[in-house]
């Protein structure tokens, strides 16, 4: 075993460790194994003797045979309540391993930094998550029912044939490893195969999620044929890499299998030929060829819990690489909770870039006082949304520090940062749930008052109160039935619930009408007093109400002030706010 | 079940000489005992040691002929399971990208994705078995039962009563995990798009401290999955037990029923001897046999699911030529549009009509019925009401892709595909060459930054553009659009990420790139509509004004409250002066 999981031994170390914990099922399940072992081996031997009793006419012994007959029942049941009790903890065992393994991955998802999850195509973690932990549960099962009582049924079988006839029962011993070198020498080859395989049922996976989640552009475009053409592409790979791990992993059994029925014919030879110098009984030889049949079997179920490890192990592999990525940095010892925040904030002489060869962020500095409104503005692409991204520490400063009332935002609790900052997005995200659920978020205890007092804040009651379920509708995902502006609703409201001191507002007004965007902004309005905020905006009536315009242009600050100074000195930002009337 | 089975067909060869050369292989198996009963009654009692290994040699002969049926058994079973389910895989996702976009928003996803997934892998194991031992072992249980006839006739009705009884045990458990197994499919699907959730929203998730309350919902839901799972699995772990138990029990009877017998002088001892062996060859069987079942209800299971998306109905009818109708590029003549399982209609009796080369501008609050106008132009919903025609024809009488190639739209979700700038543009037009794609991003305001990027039109895309702000997509899908030349340009608040400067640039460009270009431009902002030719202002589904700026201003009092909105209210001298200057 160990030597086919050559390419992944830690894999398969972690996967003990795994089991292990599980200690006193797996006790058990070998326990009853080893009773359904001895009870499936030893009611032959009943048999055997009640057969002895019935010698020919008029030789029957009748009374002895029922007798015996009654023994071979009684095993025959406890061997089926032991098999049945190894099953339920075989069960147990492996769906438990599997459901602790789906948790610490979610668990690991929800600490990995922003920027693995930004660089890795989602539906490949959903794979591993899923499907790579769903093939892992069939290997491990199958694994844990056959495994045990396998190599039991090889031990006791020998043991028998040891008590019967040495020789050949050596004879028997040296023949069967073939089977194994064959059943091994097929795994290793068969190993890198599956991995293939789930490599490119991954990149499958990752294709079909961009597709099909985005089916309106394809639509569009016209794109089906071609995007299935490209489909086809990796779907040939897939089947390519499919068929040959299929079929090399199941030639284990043919192979194996013949080495058994050359163990057999070995043992009807050596056998028969024992008995015709007497030296075995043609009874003897009988039991002998049923056990070595025995046996042998097991090697074969054995090699086939060898292949379907070996997939399992491949799988298993991805989802420890899920689940020993890098976490984001941990918090300090002491980190600071953050509370009473009057919402100083301080950025200074930050430098970031997602990637080190393309400068972003450089000698970027502002300092914020409690209750000032920043407003971002600039050409597109020019860094806005990355400010957020430091702000809320998302992503690390690579150089520099960010402070918040004074400290490093990384000497605080992420925690106690983000919940006091309120945050909408540009990319409007609701969960899929229950309208309340949604807006609840960032305050579970709300009351319904306060829940609805907010939504009727960002105009939201009254299309919530004219859906099916009022707020107890079901969003399903990526919001469905509703508009993108309700949705941009929805995500105010849920700000508005907890008002934080600090607010992150990401060109938050841009799929609302304008008339309903005067209402919200009124509400911001009232939202932002005494709080300090962060826009990005191209609204010119919002940022004209700005304290602070940070003026922005491939990830530098270019002009800073409000805006009369800004329109005054007649430059960058002058020009942006004249295009509004130019045509 | 019968639609995946017709799919089976392009592998019928694979999947008849699969099983076909398992039997053999299986007969060859049957024969065995019958040469070591020779080996027994000929080579022992008549002491000839020839016979002996004659006897041993052929047992080994007839294992390498075994071995190499069998492999040749497992390449066809194997060619014949990867193959349907690649097929099944193309069908499906050719399938999905055929459903109306409508029923495609319905399903979701992530339902689709594991249809697609994991439910096509378990098709593919459980064919893969099923083609290798469903036939096999029947056929030894009704081989031994054949034996034990010839054995003794009477001794055999114990295997006549015992088959039906093993057999009502595996197809009661079977009837009794299929549907679970379904179940726990469904909970696996809720799994997944949970995870897919918690990636998508990583950032709001974090941002509102929700990561404990997300990660308890999966444990949660993970944990009722690994209750279910636990559930089925005890039900289908009685299959071994049960089988192995009436096996023996039948065993019993039959030697209890063959010492009467041999008793009387109507049996021998080594008969009986046959008989057991008979019985034990079943068992061996069964036990194979059962979990093949387990196996099998799975993948019925997830066939039944895939079964279900192959049978939803694809695309959308295309009506019959009809009389070309007017000169108009672009026409809606009295449509209404009532989306599926929605009660009121999101609009009602709109009428316009859009000359080649000029702009239409579409204007309107938050769920007015902007974006369902645009989406009926490339028909991706059919009207329940009046008829929308394109160049003078009804939408619904063209080919859909020779109409959407008349189109270049701008979705609101700006989104890219993963591969290079040059690929994702090469969506729109495959043909288009470098020149064409650089006017295009010059049009769209993206050539500067594309400029900028390590490789340019070659600068790699992340899965669905991730790798680029929210403003440089959106100029990008701009771009795309622009690279097919439409005859209309459908720009679905494609805008909002841009500011105000590069707004009007680009609507300058698309305006001077080509005067023949019907241009569709649906906004909140009055400045990206105010210059068009016409301007539809919608108000809850319905067109509550239709005409140049200037003559809305005076007879529309909701698009003049829009533009009050936006200018007026706070109109400084400044702005006002500007506004002269027009």
């Amino acid at each position: 075993m160990k030597k086919n999981s050559k390419a992944a031994p830690g894999t398969f170390l972690k996967v003990v460790k795994r089991i292990r914990s599980h200690w006193l099922l797996l006790v058990v399940s070998i326990l009853c194994a080893a009773a359904n072992v001895f009870l499936t081996l030893y009611i032959p031997v009943v048999n055997g003797r009640a057969i002895d009793h019935i010698i020919g006419k008029g030789q029957v012994d009748l009374a002895a045979v029922l007798d015996t007959l009654k023994v071979v029942c009684v095993c025959a049941g406890l061997a089926a309540a032991a098999q049945w009790v190894m099953n339920i903890c075989n069960n147990r065992m492996t769906f438990e391993i599997v459901r602790d393994l789906r948790n610490d991955a979610m668990r690991k998802i929800e600490i990995l930094p922003l920027s693995y999850l930004d660089s890795h195509p989602h539906g490949d973690i959903v794979s591993r998550v899923i499907a790579d932990v769903d093939q892992f549960a069939d290997g491990l099962l199958m694994g844990f029912t056959q495994l045990f009582s396998g190599i039991l049924t090889i031990l006791g079988t020998l043991g028998v044939m040891f008590s019967v006839n040495w020789q050949i029962a050596l004879l028997v011993v040296f023949i069967t490893p073939l089977s194994l070198f064959v059943a091994s020498f097929i795994a290793r080859h068969t190993f890198d195969m599956f991995k293939l395989q789930s490599e490119t049922r991954g990149e499958q996976t990752a294709f079909m999620e961009e597709m099909i989640g985005n089916s309106e552009v394809v639509r569009a475009f016209s794109y089906e044929k071609k995007s299935l053409e490209q489909f086809d592409e990796i779907n040939e790979r897939v089947k390519k890499y499919s068929l040959r791990a299929t079929f090399y992993s199941s030639l284990t059994n043919p192979g194996t299998r013949f080495v058994n029925n050359l163990v057999y014919a070995a043992v009807a030879l050596a056998g028969a030929l024992s008995a015709l110098r007497g030296r075995l009984s043609v009874g003897q030889l009988t039991a002998f060829l049923s056990y070595a049949n025995q046996y042998t079997k097991p090697f074969n179920e054995i090699s086939g819990v060898i292949t379907e490890f070996q997939n399992a192990l491949a799988c298993a592999g991805r989802i420890f690489e899920l689940i020993e990525a890098d976490p984001q940095i941990p918090e300090p010892e002491n980190a600071v909770e953050l509370d009473e925040v009057s919402g100083s904030v301080d950025v200074d002489h930050v430098r970031f870039s997602y990637v080190p060869e393309q400068k972003l962020i450089e000698n970027f500095t502002i300092n914020v006082k409690p209750g000032q409104r920043v407003a971002i503005v600039g050409p597109t692409g020019c860094g806005k949304t990355t400010i957020i991204n430091l702000l809320m520490r998302f992503y690390d400063v690579d150089d520099g520090a960010i402070r918040v009332m004074g400290h490093d935002i990384r000497d605080v609790t992420r925690k106690s940062l983000r919940a006091n900052y309120g945050m909408v997005l540009q990319e409007t995200w609701l969960k899929n749930g229950t309208i309340r659920e949604n807006l609840c978020m960032g305050k579970p205890d709300a009351s319904e008052e306060e829940m609805i007092a907010a939504a009727k804040a960002a105009h939201a009651h009254s299309f919530i109160r004219r859906l099916p379920q009022g707020y107890d509708t079901v969003i399903t995902e990526s919001g469905g039935g509703l508009s993108q502006g309700q949705k941009q609703l929805l995500c105010i409201a849920r700000v508005m619930l907890c008002l934080p001191p600090m607010l992150i507002l990401d060109e938050a007004t841009s799929s609302i009408d304008t008339r309903t965007e005067i209402l919200i902004q009124n509400a911001f309005v009232r939202m932002m007093k005494g709080r300090t905020s962060f826009i990005v905006a191209h609204r010119l009536s919002t940022i004209r109400n700005a304290d602070i315009i940070l003026v922005m242009r491939d990830g530098h600050i270019v002009e800073q002030g409000n805006h009369e100074q800004l329109l005054a000195k007649n430059g960058f930002y002058a020009e942006i706010y004249n295009a509004q009337f130019t045509e | 079940m019968k639609t995946l089975l017709s799919y089976l067909k392009r592998y019928r060869k694979e999947a008849i000489l699969g099983p076909l050369f398992k039997l053999l292989e299986a007969s060859f198996e049957l024969l065995i005992p019958l040469v070591v009963a020779n080996i027994i009654d000929v080579g022992i009692a008549g002491a000839d040691e020839g016979i002996i290994i004659r006897d041993a040699l052929l047992m080994a002969a007839l294992g390498l002929i075994g071995m190499l049926f069998s492999i040749t058994a497992q390449y066809f079973s194997a060619k014949a399971a990867v193959g349907l389910a690649a097929t099944l895989r193309h069908e499906l996702f050719d399938h999905i990208q055929s459903l109306s976009y409508s029923k495609a928003q319905t399903v979701g996803t992530s339902t689709l994705l594991t249809r697609i997934t994991s439910d096509i892998n378990q098709v593919q194991t459980g064919l893969n078995l099923a083609l290798r031992l469903l036939l096999r072992s029947p056929f030894i249980v009704f081989g031994a039962m054949i034996m034990a006839f010839t054995v003794n006739v009477r001794a055999a009705l114990i295997f006549v009563v015992t088959i039906p009884i093993l057999a009502a045990v595996i197809f009661g458990l079977m009837k009794i995990t299929t549907p679970l197994y379904k179940k726990v499919q469904g909970k696996l699907d809720g799994l997944l798009n949970m995870t897919r959730q918690n990636l998508t929203g990583v950032r709001v998730i974090r941002a509102f401290n929700n990561e404990d309350k997300e990660l308890s919902d999966f444990e949660s839901g993970n944990e009722e999955l690994t209750r279910m799972q636990q559930h089925v699995g005890r039900i289908s772990a009685l299959m071994n037990p049960l089988t192995y138990a009436i096996v023996n029990l039948a065993t019993a009877a039959l030697i209890y029923y063959g010492a009467l017998r041999v008793d009387v002088g109507e049996l021998r001892q080594g008969q009986v001897v046959a008989l057991v062996n008979y019985m034990s060859q079943i068992l061996v069987e069964l036990i194979k046999f059962a979990n093949l079942i387990v196996t099998i209800s799975k993948a019925m299971a997830s066939a039944d699911r895939i079964q279900d998306v192959l049978l939803m109905k694809a695309g959308m009818d295309i009506q019959p030529e009809s009389e070309r109708t007017g000169n108009a590029c672009l026409e809606f003549d009295h449509v209404s549009l009532t989306y599926p399982n929605a009660g009121d209609e999101s609009l009602s009796d709109i009428s316009f009509s859009v000359g080649h080369g000029e702009t239409l501008g579409i204007i309107g609050g938050t769920g007015s019925g902007k974006s369902s106008v645009v989406n009926l132009i490339p028909r991706f919903f059919d009207t329940t009401g009046g008829i929308v025609r394109v160049d003078g024809v009804d939408v619904q009488s063209y080919a859909p892709e020779s109409l959407r190639k008349k189109i270049g739209i701008v979705p609101q979700k700006a989104v890219l595909f993963k591969g290079t700038i040059r690929s994702n543009l090469l969506m729109a037009d495959p043909d288009a060459d470098e020149a064409a794609m650089c006017e295009a991003l010059r049009i769209a305001q993206a050539e500067e930054f594309v400029r900028g990027k390590k490789g340019e039109l070659d600068a790699e895309v992340a899965q669905e553009g991730r790798n680029f702000s929210g403003g440089q997509r959106q100029r990008l899908t701009i771009a795309r659009a622009l690279t097919r030349k439409p005859e209309i340009l459908i720009l679905d608040d494609s805008a909002s990420a841009l500011d105000y400067m590069t707004d009007a640039k680009l609507r300058h460009a698309i305006r001077e790139a080509d005067p023949n270009m019907t241009v569709v431009i649906v906004s909140q902002r009055t400045a990206s509509v105010r210059f068009a030719d016409q301007i539809l202002v919608l108000d809850d589904g319905h067109a509550v004004g239709l005409g140049k700026h200037d003559e809305l201003m005076e007879s529309c009092p909701v698009y003049r409250e829009i533009y009050d909105s936006q200018f007026k209210k706070e109109n400084d001298g400044k702005e006002a002066g500007s506004e002269e200057e027009q």
